[in-house]
């Protein structure tokens, strides 16, 4: 059976749940442990030293990590030639300095469920950092209510673009492969094998179902890659997708990512659960009452 | 009213010279080399209404009796001086410093040194950094070695050589008594535009004040000791001084824990070319530390962090609230100016000013239709009280309309006009005269368009207004050079920004319109420039004194075209672009 075609059921939903707290727990456990002098390297290795010791079989990609004026994707890692692959991406010999902004991205699988989370931080204390943190709430509450709405996945986009234009900031998103504001996540099938290929550090199976998904919507009409291009002029198709919405200002960047779920009438997110909405709630930020971003009544 | 009167200090006498009420504050005015107190005559006349205003000649110049010794100019002995002069002067309260060249090195030597404590309530200091200042600065470069400091290094030495020159035997006071003397009202005016009456002590205050040089500057410079102070710095600097170069004074912070700064487009005689704003600044000053309320200037004056290139500045950018106008406004405030964003957009401008915060600026926002005389009028006034003015203003606020001129009705053009010329006519008229009130110079950069040298029928009535833009901006340049102040013209291509959102297409119906716009829209991200190249070119024009700037290929192909090949332009012009 091919997964794509299997609908979504609750226990599965909580086993893609409990993969993204997995990844969350594992950012914030390495993001403890960062201390200056530290390059983006070892970061990742760390975040995949956790994940070796968690049972993660399979990954999306292997674990990245970003620091300083990278995370706003500036120099080198910004080229977009050849659709956004560029080996700058990868977690490189940048060091660790107090003050500095960090992003942590990973995107473990377990058994077939797969999460793709982004975090940030900082060493220290940076003004333009919790601006652009506590700025990132907009951002949730507007896919996740558009999404609900069933508009187009390219007019969310859009409005992700002006929101970002409003703000005055840049959307750090479009530095990604195809532009990516979000892309989708399939269940993988569970082989029982302790490990699984990746090549140029993204995780075949996981690619492999994206390239199905996009073989197969240029034939339907829909796009796995949800950005502001008309290929992703259509509602939001029922699956998972990991939305990563990316911004940067000057040489400081901030995103989160996390699982959106998308039914036939309905969109939530998977987890309130995570490490931005507990800031957003400590720093008195939350909505006392989330409006239409709640999964709707059974 | 200035009565001379001597007092004994030291083995010398000194003259003292006084102005004004004696039971007010008083205000002690030290000159330099190779001057004497009537350097300050016109300073002293204007301060002398408000405060008791005291001047001296210092020991070897004017009407003060010279010892003969080297050693007896040592700055010891003129802090000795200073503290007689006080004592007389203002015995009960302590008195508010203001030293220019030597007499400003002196009075660095009087807040640094504990014996005049808690006698000087706050000290102005122009062109004359602390000896000890300097040395620690010049240790600190050769420290280095770095070739940049070393070519600071190289710079400040090339404006001292008279310093060295002062140390030969005999030389410099030989050329004094050979008729320099004659010759140096002559001279002052010959380089620095300065008329003043030839001074009958002239050829005693440079012969005698060489000895100043000789007994202080070798042990100060080469053997620096630490010196601090907790009194209130104001410091002005002359950016045009051929004699003292400003890059010791960054340092200034590391020294002074409560420090103000006015950079001022002036030579070394600050006091005789410019003795108005002088005495405002130092009225401004002692004001505030007798009475605690810091004025807007004085606000943006006080050095809080490392200087940047445009600390001090104050800086006004119209249609602040998004694309090209936000991004010179964050680039204004990456260059520590205090920024003010202007927008119809009361929401936008408040976040633009959030940003610039966010950048370590301060920043106001204003809401304003800047094609509304009165509300313009209004700004300005506000502006003015609330913050001083301006050192730059960037009239950007604009908007898009295309489509056939037979198709543009009146009220189009009306509502295009209101925006994209007189709100730079509006900007530039009441600022301008701001600026030349002031007479401290300033600069006004109107933003145009690469359309401003294309005909085109696709946008007949935006290209006109832009085109009136640019030829406002060229009469007005002609009209304010004089006043030194300098109008820039910024003629962007294609910059994809949020115009494009809300571009007018006259003669369309909404959806015709909706889709052009995302045609415009698709075009604008295709070229990819960004508002941020726009915001570099300003900053470099404003750098590098041009008077005019375009930016990206588009609006430089056009305008060379314009002058070149103004027949093909206008072929091209047929073309319909925007359908």
């Amino acid at each position: 059976m091919n997964p794509n075609h299997a609908s979504l059921q609750p226990q599965d939903l909580e086993r893609f749940a409990a993969v993204q707290r997995l990844a969350y727990r594992c950012a914030e456990t390495v993001a403890a442990e960062l201390q200056p002098g530290m390059t983006e390297r070892d970061a990742a290795a760390r975040m995949q030293a956790f994940f070796d010791a968690e049972g993660v079989d399979d990954c999306f990609h292997r674990p990245f990590a970003w620091f300083g004026d990278r995370t706003a994707f500036r120099g080198l890692i910004g080229v977009r030639a050849l659709g956004g692959f560029n080996p700058a991406f990868y977690p490189g010999l940048r060091r660790l300095e107090t003050g500095m902004p960090f992003i942590l991205d990973c995107a473990p699988s377990v058994r077939g469920y797969t999460a793709d989370i982004g975090y940030c931080g900082v060493l220290g204390e940076n003004r333009l950092l919790d601006k652009l943190m506590d700025d990132l709430l907009e951002y949730r509450m507007l896919i996740v209510s558009m999404a609900k709405q069933r508009r187009p996945l390219a007019e969310i986009s859009r409005a992700v673009d002006r929101l970002c234009a409003r703000h005055g900031y840049e959307p750090r998103h479009k530095a990604y492969p195809f532009e990516t504001l979000a892309h989708r996540v399939e269940t993988l099938q569970d082989d029982g094998k302790a490990r699984h290929h990746s090549v140029a550090r993204f995780g075949l199976r996981n690619v492999t179902e994206l390239a199905r998904d996009a073989f197969k919507g240029r034939r339907e009409g829909w796009s796995p890659i949800w950005n502001s291009g008309a290929r992703s002029e259509h509602p939001p198709t029922p699956g998972l997708w990991a939305v990563e919405p990316h911004l940067g200002f000057r040489g400081v960047g901030a995103k989160w990512e996390e699982l959106l779920v998308v039914t036939e009438d309905d969109a939530f997110w998977l987890d309130d659960d995570v490490p931005h909405v507990r800031r957003w709630q400590q720093r008195g930020l939350w909505p006392a009452t989330p409006a239409d971003t709640n999964r709707k009544a059974a | 009213m200035n009565d001379m009167s001597r007092i004994p200090s030291d083995g010398v006498e000194l003259a003292i010279r006084q102005w004004g009420e004696q039971n007010t504050v008083t205000v002690l005015l030290v000159h330099g080399y190779p001057d004497c107190s009537h350097v300050w005559d016109a300073v002293a006349e204007q301060l002398s209404a408000d405060f008791h205003v005291v001047a001296y000649d210092v020991r070897g110049a004017g009407a003060s009796s010279a010892p003969r010794a080297v050693a007896d100019y040592g700055l010891d002995h003129l802090v000795t001086d200073m503290a007689a002069v006080i004592d007389t002067v203002s015995p009960g309260k302590p008195v508010h410093l203001v030293g220019h060249d030597w007499g400003s090195i002196q009075s660095w030597e009087a807040v640094t040194t504990d014996r005049l404590r808690g006698r000087i309530a706050s000290y102005t200091t122009i062109s004359g950094p602390c000896l000890d200042h300097a040395g620690y600065w010049i240790l600190n470069r050769l420290r280095s070695a770095a070739p940049a400091e070393l070519a600071q290094l190289l710079r400040q030495t090339m404006h001292s050589w008279y310093i060295g020159a002062f140390q030969l035997p005999g030389a410099a006071p030989t050329l004094w008594k050979l008729g320099l003397d004659q010759l140096w009202p002559k001279m002052l005016a010959q380089l620095e535009g300065i008329h003043a009456d030839a001074n009958p002590t002239q050829t005693r205050d440079g012969v005698n004040g060489i000895k100043l040089y000789r007994a202080n500057m070798r042990q100060r410079l080469f053997h620096p000791s630490e010196r601090r102070t907790d009194v209130p710095v104001q410091l002005i600097v002359p950016t045009q001084d051929r004699f003292v170069t400003t890059d010791v004074l960054d340092e200034l912070p590391n020294w002074v824990e409560r420090l103000w700064r006015f950079d001022v487009a002036a030579g070394h005689w600050l006091q005789l070319s410019h003795p108005d704003w002088t005495a405002q600044r130092i009225r401004d000053f002692v004001r505030f530390i007798e009475s605690g309320d810091e004025s807007p200037r004085l606000q943006r004056a006080r050095v809080r962090g490392p200087r940047k290139q445009d600390s001090g500045k104050l800086v006004l950018v119209t249609g602040a609230g998004s694309g090209i106008g936000r991004e010179m406004l964050l680039a204004f405030a990456e260059r520590g100016a205090d920024v003010v964003a202007v927008d119809i957009n009361a929401e936008a401008a408040e976040r633009s000013a959030e940003l610039a915060r966010l950048l370590d600026a301060r920043a106001f926002a204003y809401t304003v239709d800047v094609g509304d005389a009165a509300a313009m009028e209004t700004l300005a006034g506000e502006i003015a009280q609330n913050l001083g003015v301006p050192d730059i203003v960037i009239n950007n606020a604009g908007i898009g309309m295309a489509g056939a001129f037979l198709d543009t009705s009146v009220q189009d053009w009306q509502q295009l006009l209101h925006v994209n010329l007189w709100g730079v006519i509006h900007g530039s008229r009441l600022f301008a005269q701001q600026m030349v009130d002031r007479g401290n110079g300033g600069v006004i950069v109107n933003v145009a368009s690469g359309l401003a040298y294309t005909p085109t029928r696709a946008l007949p009535a935006y290209a006109t207004s832009k085109a009136a833009v640019r030829m406002l901006s060229d009469c007005l340049r002609a009209e304010l050079h004089d006043a030194r102040v300098r109008v820039v013209s910024v003629c962007p291509g294609i910059i994809d920004t949020g115009i494009t959102d809300a571009v007018r297409f006259v003669g369309t119906d909404a959806a015709e319109q909706d889709r052009r716009r995302a045609r415009a829209k698709a075009l604008y991200q295709r070229r990819n420039l960004k508002p941020q190249a726009v915001a570099r070119a300003v900053l470099d024009a404003i750098d590098h004194q041009r008077d005019e700037v375009a930016v990206g290929v588009e609006a430089k192909v056009g305008r060379w075209m314009s002058r070149l090949l103004p027949g093909a332009l206008q072929r091209l012009a047929r073309l319909d672009v925007a359908h």
